[in-house]
């Protein structure tokens, strides 16, 4: 409110108007919009791709597309999720409108490589798409891309892997920037154990994405050589080795899980906080197990290659280290639910979406656990339940968390309140068509119907009627949430400065803030 | 669980009812622990909050607690799969196994090969698998054994089956369109019906003198009807129907040009598959098979090929 004669960010006009005024900014609110924009765009493509897999698997047989058609979309569906949504999602959206607030700066440290990594964001996501409208088969390899089969294939793989190497530098120059932002522009005052809990998760995240997205982008370019240039990495044919393959993708792509996961748990540790009206239990053990999950993250890969045939050795260490990531995990996962006790809680929208990724966490986790133990996960791997895990973790941590700072944040970020009773339904049938949906894999699996499988045996059907029944109510609660959201961001009554009582910075700040954030940068004691 | 199927079955179902039975523990209790707290400290039975910043020995506690738990768990898996990494023993009957795009392939130590994997009750069977393309993985989820099938290495897996049946055998890796296609039965016979099976050759002698019959098997045992229709309708490659002896359009070098489908064209197309492809059809999806038909075998599929296509050119 003593900001209130200084224009917002939303109004201010700068060089360019409309919507140059947006792609050309290098406000860090403004770019975490453009994000916000792109990012639910895909995902919306990248949900329905997912109702037309459920849709086919309904029954056995040809229900609405090919095998080739199926296989075409699952993939699509994959690099969609994983490298257009929940790789950038939380850092890239609420990170970058929420850490320069949080930590009292005026912007990122370096603001136009900020907007240069949107760019690099859209470029790539333009490059792997292409992929799908250039003469020929969209690539049919899954998100994976296991060697040799993608050399095999004469789909379109080559504009697929070349977006998700632009895409990964996009990913890295957001990490340098939030990394050196914090460690040159906290507010006075601000030491490292007073940040609060979501940047410190960015910060964790940030250090995964510099560290490991250099191997994939390297193993990408490896593979686009192997085709090209026909230099014998992967293909045995050409003298390579296809699990070598295997080791590189996952040493990126198992800490990607964490770059994923842990911006979603920073969210969850603002919101419970204050939405229990309390500051949260033993932060510096939440501080700590961030930094445990982003550094023993890196040296637990192996275990998706567990029935590749690894030696004895290695079989042995990944089992035993996936066990001991859970821990870190399970700390964060007690420390929520005692700052719920004793606490004073109000059962708002972001808190409902708060308490139900504590649910869906904990399923996700626990079935990990199941699949970290090598015998049952001889049985597991490649199968249905393998696919329920990922979802419950990627999908319902991932975006549980992001729904749950999507609605704590939004009347910050848009100065309008959503409509609550709305959000309330919109999350209750999604909650529900969730668990419908992806329940019912995990007794898929254990009954043994392989993943990526466009055609099944009759012993499978009733659990799969079960599941596409459950992707229908899933995406009529989605619909309900983004419409709300939408209508409330144009027209939705004022929102206060701080709505919710909360206590870090972003909440003494006008709603929406201004333009540099502060009048005066605030001193902290 | 507890069907005891195979002779691993047992191992792999103590670890998961172990550690299903630890996670439900920890599923519920912190699920109703959650839900209580939601109730009892609400702002309406609670209103004002009790500031507490955290408590040292308490985590501690839930850090020891979950480690022991989280290494009890893991040591069940460990100890339930040290016997799959174990030398199959010396008495097992070993089966070349060949995983392809998108079939699979059985052959004896007799020489007899089959679509589908027949095997005796009780007696170890080692699986010497291999890919002439690219990943696949053995799956046979009632014996709750699984491997990938790396092309360029020799894939081992033994098992031994406890009860007489017929179960699933699938693919579990991703290879490529027909993926969920690729999948068998095995049959677990009784020693003496398996004995019989084995020994017996007559079945396919007796099916010999029929024109094109031998022909016909060669074709089932080697998976080409993955690809291959015998009925005229399209799959990946051409179908079989009505091809011998007619004009087939095919691009040799990039031209197209119309060829014969004769005797000579059908065996080059079956050794060296890239050199003429029919239009419509994508290159590079056939292997050779020049290492694992001989002539005679070649001969045979022709002669079936004839029957498809209403007698000799
Ligand atoms: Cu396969």
């Amino acid at each position: 409110m003593s900001n209130s004669n200084l224009p917002n960010y939303l109004e201010y006009k700068g060089k360019y108007k409309g919507l140059l005024g947006w792609i050309f900014s290098t406000d860090h609110k403004r770019i975490g919009l453009l994000y916000l924009y792109s990012v639910m765009t895909f995902f919306i493509v990248g949900a329905l791709l997912g109702l037309l897999m459920k849709f086919e698997l309904i029954a056995p047989g040809k229900t609405i597309m090919e095998a080739k058609s199926y296989n075409a979309i699952f993939t699509l569906h994959g690099i969609t999720m994983i490298f257009l949504i929940v790789i950038p999602g939380i850092p890239a959206i609420l990170g970058n409108f929420f850490l320069p607030i949080m930590i009292g700066a005026k912007d990122v440290f370096y603001p136009k490589l900020n907007l240069i990594s949107w760019w690099l964001y859209i470029l790539g996501a333009v490059v792997a798409l292409s992929s799908q409208f250039m003469h020929g088969a969209s690539p049919d390899t899954g998100w994976t891309f296991y060697a040799p089969y993608s050399f095999r294939t004469q789909s379109n793989v080559l504009p697929a892997l070349i977006g998700a190497f632009i895409l990964g530098f996009s990913s890295i120059l957001t990490g340098i920037n939030f990394i050196v932002t914090m460690h040159r522009l906290r507010a006075p005052g601000m030491k490292w154990l007073k940040m609060p809990l979501f940047p410190w998760s960015l910060y964790g995240t940030a250090w995964i994405q510099v560290l490991a997205t250099p191997i994939i982008g390297i193993t990408l370019l490896m593979v686009v050589a192997e085709r090209v240039l026909n230099i014998g990495f992967f293909d045995p044919a050409l003298g390579g080795d296809p699990v070598l393959y295997q080791h590189l993708f996952w040493i990126y792509s198992h800490p990607a899980v964490y770059i994923m996961i842990l911006p979603s748990m920073g969210v969850i540790s603002e919101v419970i906080p204050t939405f229990a009206r309390k500051e949260i239990f033993g932060y510096n053990a939440v501080v700590i197990s961030t930094l445990l999950i982003a550094f023993v993250g890196y040296f637990v890969w192996g275990h998706h290659m567990f029935t590749a045939g690894m030696s004895e050795t290695s079989l042995f260490a990944f089992s035993f280290l996936t066990f001991l990531v859970a821990i870190p995990s399970a700390i964060k996962t007690f420390n929520w639910l005692a700052t719920l006790y004793k606490g004073s809680i109000i059962l708002k929208t972001p808190m409902y979406w708060a308490v139900s990724f504590l649910f869906i966490f904990m399923i996700g986790g626990l079935s990990g656990m199941v699949l970290g133990s090598l015998a049952a996960n001889v049985h597991l791997h490649d199968t249905a339940f393998v696919v329920a895990h990922f979802h419950f973790i990627v999908f319902g941590g991932v975006g549980f968390g992001f729904f749950a700072g999507i609605h704590y944040w939004f009347p910050k970020i848009f100065g309008r309140m959503y409509d609550a009773s709305w959000a309330d339904t919109g999350w209750l049938i999604f909650f529900i068509g969730f668990l419908t949906l992806y329940a019912p894999m995990f007794y898929l699996g254990i009954t043994g119907m392989p993943r990526r499988y466009y055609d099944y045996v009759p012993e499978f059907h009733p659990a799969n009627i079960i599941s596409s029944f459950g992707a229908f109510i899933m995406i009529a609660g989605l619909a309900i949430i983004i419409i709300n959201l939408i209508r409330s961001a144009k027209k939705g009554p004022k929102a206060e400065e701080s709505p919710w009582g909360g206590k870090t910075l972003e909440w003494t700040v006008s709603s929406p803030p201004i333009v540099e954030n502060f009048e005066e940068i605030p001193e902290i004691k | 669980m507890y069907s005891n199927l195979s002779n691993f079955s047992e191992g792999v179902d103590n670890a998961f009812v172990i550690i299903f039975s630890v996670i439900a523990v920890f599923l519920v209790g912190l699920t109703v622990l959650l839900i209580y707290f939601l109730f009892r400290y609400s702002e309406k039975r609670n209103p004002q909050p009790t500031p507490i910043k955290g408590n040292m020995w308490l985590e501690i506690v839930w850090t020891i607690i979950p480690l022991g738990l989280v290494l009890g768990m893991f040591y069940y898996g460990w100890m339930a799969w040290i016997p799959m990494l174990s030398k199959a023993p010396e008495n097992s009957i070993e089966i070349k196994t060949t995983a392809q795009m998108w079939s699979w392939k059985f052959e004896y130590e007799n020489g007899k090969r089959t679509d589908t994997l027949i095997i005796p009750l009780g007696k170890p069977i080692e699986l010497i698998a291999n890919s002439p393309d690219v990943l696949h993985s053995l799956y046979i989820p009632a014996f709750r054994i699984k491997r990938d099938i790396v092309p360029g290495r020799i894939t081992t897996m033994w098992f031994k089956a406890n009860r007489e049946g017929e179960y699933n055998l699938f693919c579990a890796e991703y290879c490529g369109l027909q993926h969920s296609y690729m999948k068998t039965e095995v049959k677990v016979l009784s020693p003496e019906k398996y004995d019989e099976w084995y020994i017996d050759t007559t079945a396919a002698v007796a099916l010999t003198s029929i024109p094109g019959a031998a022909g016909l098997k060669i074709i089932r045992d080697m998976g080409c009807t993955a690809c291959h229709s015998l009925d005229g309708s399209t799959l990946v490659g051409p179908t079989y129907k009505g091809v011998f002896g007619h004009e087939v359009d095919v691009i040799t070098n990039g031209k197209e040009r119309k060829v014969i489908a004769d005797a000579e064209y059908i065996k080059n197309s079956i050794n060296n598959p890239n050199d003429d492809i029919v239009k419509g059809f994508n290159k590079g999806l056939m292997r050779s098979y020049k290492n694992e038909l001989t002539d005679d075998e070649i001969e045979q599929i022709i002669l079936y090929l004839q029957t498809l296509s209403g007698g000799k050119e």
